[in-house]
């Protein structure tokens, strides 16, 4: 009898061990050898991102000219006041601005700066004495018998990062320091919207983490407008010449570049780089019979049906096979000779006198009538010169939209700089690095916290260690910028906010996501069924007829005690 | 100022109220005054005005812009000197053949030539003639040369003669890089993705498992003396099928797109229901003058089409463009500095074969592939061609289906020996036809690494001797990383067939390696054989010499002789298949032996053993009943 007990006893100690190490060694190994990778990502440091606090300042200087201040007040000049403001664009996004306003008095050399006699003129010279870097600005409070501003004219916004500002009456009343700075405050804020960054911008940059609501019409048709920002563009002039037989077409598309566009791109090289070419297509028309009016003589094109212009020739402008950057394609479209000349006409039946529209972030099409370049009987074909000069003023301000130049116009008082042969002011490219780097930063953190979260989501997806590293170094660049933004570096900050959405795109549309996708938990233990089946029935069983047994001899050791 | 400000944000107001009681679209007026302040400020000339659509339907807006003047500082400059701009140069050419067989063989050829330089990090941008995906990819890959072609069908040598431009069938892809290059490998598997997308092609297949470097028989063939096979790629897809969606982006790098001269013709419906169709674009540096001072850039598009005339229906033998294409000729592409049309009548002296109509005074003669040949000409970019019903309808009526053709003095042949699914031999056989003269002939080979050559069976015959090669270059495989090359130099003697035998045997791919349908069998691509064949008359050698464009593709660098570049057929093997379930089948085997041995192993480990009592026998048991009966105690 004793016996039988001791092998018993061995035969459920063994069970027991078994499933021991089963459940141990076994499963463990099996989950390890069929597991798919998946290297570590910062969640931690991601979910952060998702509550983004930007914090973007920007130095001001205000330099008061001789005969602003009275001696009195000189004395008592504050020496910084900072201004701050925080919105709340929605309960993930705060935004914070910072303006550090430094006072002081004119030097000896931006008085006799400020005594040239127009304005444009003071503006350079002022720029020659200092260069302010980039993001910041100079305010200077000039009298009010100043002849450097015509008389309807407040402020001045020069070419670089200076304005001037009219002492006004108001101000001359305030006696003391703090009363003058009350009043010349709200008009340097003012200033500030124009010149540096303001919260529509801001917002408007925003765009890709903030749903807008319907009611911020104008913010949204301008980010709307302009391209998303990317590393680098592609610009495109495409000369379309419907009828070859009777129009000879020359363009110097070279020489015009180079002078037109050329400069206004080098200005624009710390937001992005840009490659330019052109071609010429042959026999591409438009979409559209323009209709002919017979009041006009002439084909008219309207508005409504812009739309439908493009596709046809689009098919033919091919994409650009050495980079996968965006295009902006610059059309110029010559009529055929029997259908011309075509003018455009908008909703109010109106013809547009630039002859040229734009679509938002594809590009704009100009039409170029030469009709009137020739006689009524010409002898087919013509040779036809175009004038770059007519065609390129058109397509730089098409470009100045597309890229996201702000083109609100200047509150009243105000008088702007023309913005010299660049085609660009200082000052608004800072704006359009400061809206650039928010948007920047707005779109790494979108991609990485959805990547995050996918990643979260879908359990099976191989993370390679690339990802991770693209991943991880996204999350830095996207903190060091938002860092740098603080500090007011703004060209360190969009340069960050760049790697960042590299950085983040290339971990998001890495093709090794995608592999087993579609390779389910279930499939796995599908597959291993044979194997668990008979593996865990006589484990389960024999585990059960042990607990039974315990339960039993308990349950005689409580009758034994009662 | 103030009241512009005002109307502004009125008419937005404005705006929002009409959206929000549906009323009819209404013409809002939004910055349009002229301010005489900002006239020649682009700033606010960019102000544009808001479309008064609904805002939220289009995703993509029109809006017209408005430029308020031209700028000042754009017209200060204005005055832009007038610049020398690089001569570019358009021709277009159709040759027709009349075959013996009873096809037509038609060829179409396109050229561009750019007095531009790609080469020495020159930045070219601004295109005329000249595709512009074409010229980015040359600038950014650095290439000297690309030869790219697509063939549907297999041109049968005997049957047809030499074609103008040779091509393999599927898709072929050479190219010659600068010698600035550094990793030619990298830039190589890029142009083959960027040109995939450019010709619709599955050109990304290319891989180093069926890329070679020929050391001798891929020369350039434009100028340039760069002999180094480092910068030379060559790569062949048999298995590629070509269709319109090749065609029609290779019609799109045409200046005059389909929509002008002889490219009206090229409609796909007709050109893929032909015996044979191939279309390739070349591009390399050619000399712009005799003096060979700096280099133009010549892209020649190819166009090869043999229909068969005779199956489609009627047994009459004539033909017309209208028949062969769909469409006649009204024009040429008025980009074209000529347009012309060539119709090969030298079997034809005295109309005794066939009729030509409409019949032409001008006559040509060229020198092509070692022959001289005469032709009609129909020059597009004269009126008259046209007529006075001002289309053109070629139209050739036979008068007698005799007459034989010349045999070609080289052709080539190749097919795959053995049986079962381990071993083979590949047989390659050359005939040189000519009655007493030998010629050497470049024998190229590539073969993928999963067919193993035997390379100490490789044997050369001819005229049942062995034939020593008195070059050869051999790269042995690699197991999935790159093919057997194999390149010959043989002399063919005259009037002779030469065999070359190769045994290999048949590798075990992995499972993922197989194609989806792997019965179907593994393509071998062809082999190339180049050749300097003798030629019966004297060949042009000047290269700057006005030509039509079929007869000088091919450089000649010597009277005597012309060179030639024969394809085999691709070969087609049978791997062994494994059955696809296997990975399966192999975990749930193993899955159920495992199982079945630890039940055993459980069982003996968890089961108590007891020692029964053995059972009284059958006849003691009997014993014990009638005992009990009995009433006497059991045993």
């Amino acid at each position: 009898m004793a016996t039988t007990e001791v092998e018993r006893r061995r035969g459920q100690l063994a069970a027991l061990s078994i499933a021991v190490v089963v459940i141990i060694v076994g499963v463990p190994l099996w989950w390890r050898t069929t597991e798919t990778y998946r290297a570590w990502l910062p969640f931690s440091q991601i979910t952060d991102l998702s509550k983004l606090q930007l914090h973007l300042s920007a130095d001001v200087e205000v330099v008061f000219a001789r005969g602003t201040l009275t001696p009195e007040q000189q004395k008592r000049v504050p020496l910084t006041q900072t201004q701050d403001e925080e919105h709340a664009v929605d309960e993930n996004t705060v935004l914070r601005y910072t303006h550090e306003i430094k006072y002081r008095t004119a030097t000896i050399m931006e008085e006799d700066a400020l005594s040239k006699p127009t304005a444009a003129e003071a503006d350079l010279s002022l720029h020659m004495l200092s260069e302010s870097p980039c993001g910041s600005s100079v305010v200077y409070v000039i009298p009010e018998v100043s002849s450097l501003l015509p008389e309807n004219v407040k402020v001045y916004i020069g070419q670089r990062r200076t304005a001037m500002l009219r002492m006004d009456a108001e101000m001359r009343a305030g006696k003391t320091v703090e009363q003058l700075l009350a009043v010349l405050k709200p008009q340097i804020k003012q200033v500030l919207q124009v010149m540096s960054f303001s919260h529509t911008d801001i917002t408007a940059a925003l765009s890709d983490r903030v749903r807008f609501n319907p009611g911020d019409q104008e913010s949204m048709t301008h980010s709307m407008r302009a391209f998303t920002s990317s590393p680098g563009y592609e610009i495109t002039f495409s000369l379309l010449n419907p009828d070859p037989k009777s129009h000879r077409l020359h363009w110097d598309i070279e020489g015009a570049v180079q002078t037109y566009i050329q400069p206004f791109l080098t200005k624009l090289s710390p937001v992005a780089n840009f490659s330019v070419d052109s071609q010429m297509l042959h026999y591409a028309m438009l979409g559209v019979n323009p209709r002919y009016n017979n009041e006009r003589g002439a084909y008219i094109l309207h508005a409504d049906s812009l739309a439908h212009v493009i596709n046809p020739v689009e098919a033919r402008l091919g994409s650009n096979a050495a980079s996968s950057n965006p295009v902006l394609n610059f059309l110029l479209y010559v009529p055929n000779a029997q259908h011309s000349p075509i003018y455009i006409q908008d909703h109010k039946k109106m013809e547009v006198p630039s002859n040229a529209f734009h679509s938002p972030r594809w590009g704009g099409i100009m039409v170029y009538n030469v009709k009137n370049l020739y006689g009524p009987e010409p002898e087919f074909p013509v040779d036809i010169d175009i004038n770059m000069a007519e065609v390129m003023g058109v397509f730089l301000t098409q470009l100045r939209l597309l890229v996201g130049m702000q083109s609100s116009p200047p509150p009243p008082g105000f008088s702007v700089a023309p913005c010299g042969s660049v085609g660009l002011a200082d000052w608004e490219l800072d704006r359009l690095m400061w809206s650039r780097s928010v948007e920047n930063i707005a779109t790494a953190t979108t991609t990485i916290t959805s990547l995050a979260q996918l990643l979260d989501q879908i359990g099976n997806i191989v993370i390679n260690d690339n990802i991770a590293q693209q991943v991880s170094s996204a999350v830095t660049s996207v903190q060091l910028a938002v860092a740098e933004l603080e500090a007011g570096n703004l060209g360190f900050a969009l340069q960050y906010s760049k790697e960042a959405i590299l950085a983040s795109e290339k971990a998001f549309f890495d093709p090794s996501l995608l592999h087993l996708l579609y390779f389910p938990d279930d499939q796995k233990f599908a597959i291993y069924i044979p194997l668990f089946l008979p593996m865990c029935v006589p484990i389960l069983l024999s585990l059960l007829k042990i607990a039974s047994e315990v339960r039993q001899r308990y349950r005689e050791k409580q009758a034994k005690k009662d | 100022m103030a009241a512009h400000r005002c109307s502004h944000l009125g008419c937005v107001l404005l705006l929002f109220l009409s959206i929000i009681l549906v009323t009819p679209s209404q013409e809002t007026n939004v910055g349009n005054e002229q301010h005489p302040g900002v006239a020649d400020d682009p700033r606010a000339g960019a102000e544009t005005k808001q479309t008064a659509e609904e805002p939220a339907a289009d995703e993509r807006r029109w809006e017209e812009t408005e430029v308020k003047e031209s700028q000042q500082q754009v017209s200060d400059t204005a005055e832009l000197p007038p610049k020398l701009q690089a001569k570019e140069d358009f021709q277009e050419e159709l040759v027709i053949r009349p075959l013996h067989s009873g096809d037509i063989y038609a060829s179409f050829q396109f050229r561009t030539v750019w007095e531009t330089d790609f080469m020495k990090g020159n930045k070219v941008s601004h295109y005329r003639l000249f595709p512009k995906s074409l010229g980015q990819v040359i600038s950014k890959f650095s290439v000297r040369e690309l030869h790219i072609s697509f063939t549907q069908g297999y041109w049968r040598t005997m049957q047809w003669g030499q074609p103008f431009i040779p091509s393999p069938p599927g898709a072929e892809l050479w190219v010659w890089f600068q010698d600035s290059v550094t990793d030619v490998d990298a830039t190589w598997k890029e142009l083959t993705n960027v040109l995939s997308g450019i010709f619709c092609a599955s050109l990304n297949f290319i891989d180093s498992t069926n890329t070679l470097q020929p050391s001798a028989s891929f020369k350039p063939l434009g100028i340039g003396n760069v002999t180094d096979h480092r910068f030379l790629r060559y790569a062949t897809l048999p298995r590629e099928i070509v269709c319109t969606e090749n065609l029609t982006p290779w019609k799109k790098l045409l200046p005059c797109g389909s929509k002008a001269g002889l490219a009206v013709m090229l409609k796909s419906e007709k050109l893929f229901h032909s015996s044979f169709h191939s279309q390739s674009v070349h591009i390399r540096p050619v000399c712009q003058d005799w003096q060979c001072k700096s280099p133009s850039w010549e892209l020649r598009q190819a166009l090869n089409v043999v229909f068969d005339l005779h199956t489609s229906g009627q047994s009459k033998r004539e033909w017309s463009l209208f028949k062969m294409f769909s469409r006649t000729l009204t024009e040429a592409c008025p980009l074209a500095s000529s347009s012309k049309i060539y119709i090969d009548i030298t079997d034809n002296p005295q109309e005794e074969q066939f009729e030509l109509s409409p019949a032409t005074p001008l006559l040509s003669q060229a020198v092509v592939l070692g022959d001289r040949r005469t032709y009609s000409v129909y020059d597009l970019t004269q009126q008259v061609t046209f007529g006075t019903v001002r289309s053109l309808n070629l139209m050739i009526r036979w008068k007698s289906s005799e007459g034989d053709m010349l045999r070609p003095l080289l052709h080539a042949e190749r097919y795959v020996a053995g049986y079962g699914l381990q071993t083979g031999e590949i047989h390659t056989l050359m005939y040189n036809n000519h009655p007493f003269r030998s010629f050497p002939v470049l024998l190229l080979e590539s073969v993928p690494w999963y067919l193993r050559l035997y390379i100490h069976t490789l044997k050369v015959t001819s005229k049942g001797k062995d034939n020593n090669p008195s070059y050869i270059h051999y790269q042995p495989s690699k197991d999935r990383e790159r093919p057997h090359l194999l390149e010959m130099l043989l002399q063919l003697p005259p009037h002779s067939v030469t065999e070359v035998t190769v045994q290999f045997e048949r590798a075990l791919l992995k499972w993922t390696e197989y194609t989806p349908d792997p019965n179907h069998g593994f393509y071998v691509g062809s082999s190339v054989i180049s050749s300097l064949v003798p030629s019966t008359v004297a060949m042009d050698t000047n290269i700057t010499m006005e030509q039509p464009l079929f007869s000088s593709f091919f450089p000649c660098k010597e009277e005597s002789s012309y060179f030639v570049r024969v394809y085999t057929e691709p070969l087609l093997v049978n791997l062994p298949t494994p059955d696809f379930s296997m990975p399966y089948n192999v975990i749930c085997l193993t899955c159920t032996v495992v199982a079945v041995g630890y039940g055993s192993l459980y069982n003996l480990l968890t089961r108590s053993f007891q020692i029964e009592e053995p059972n009284p026998g059958l006849a003691k048991r009997l014993a014990n009943i009638i005992r009990r009966m009995r009433g006497v105690p059991p045993l």
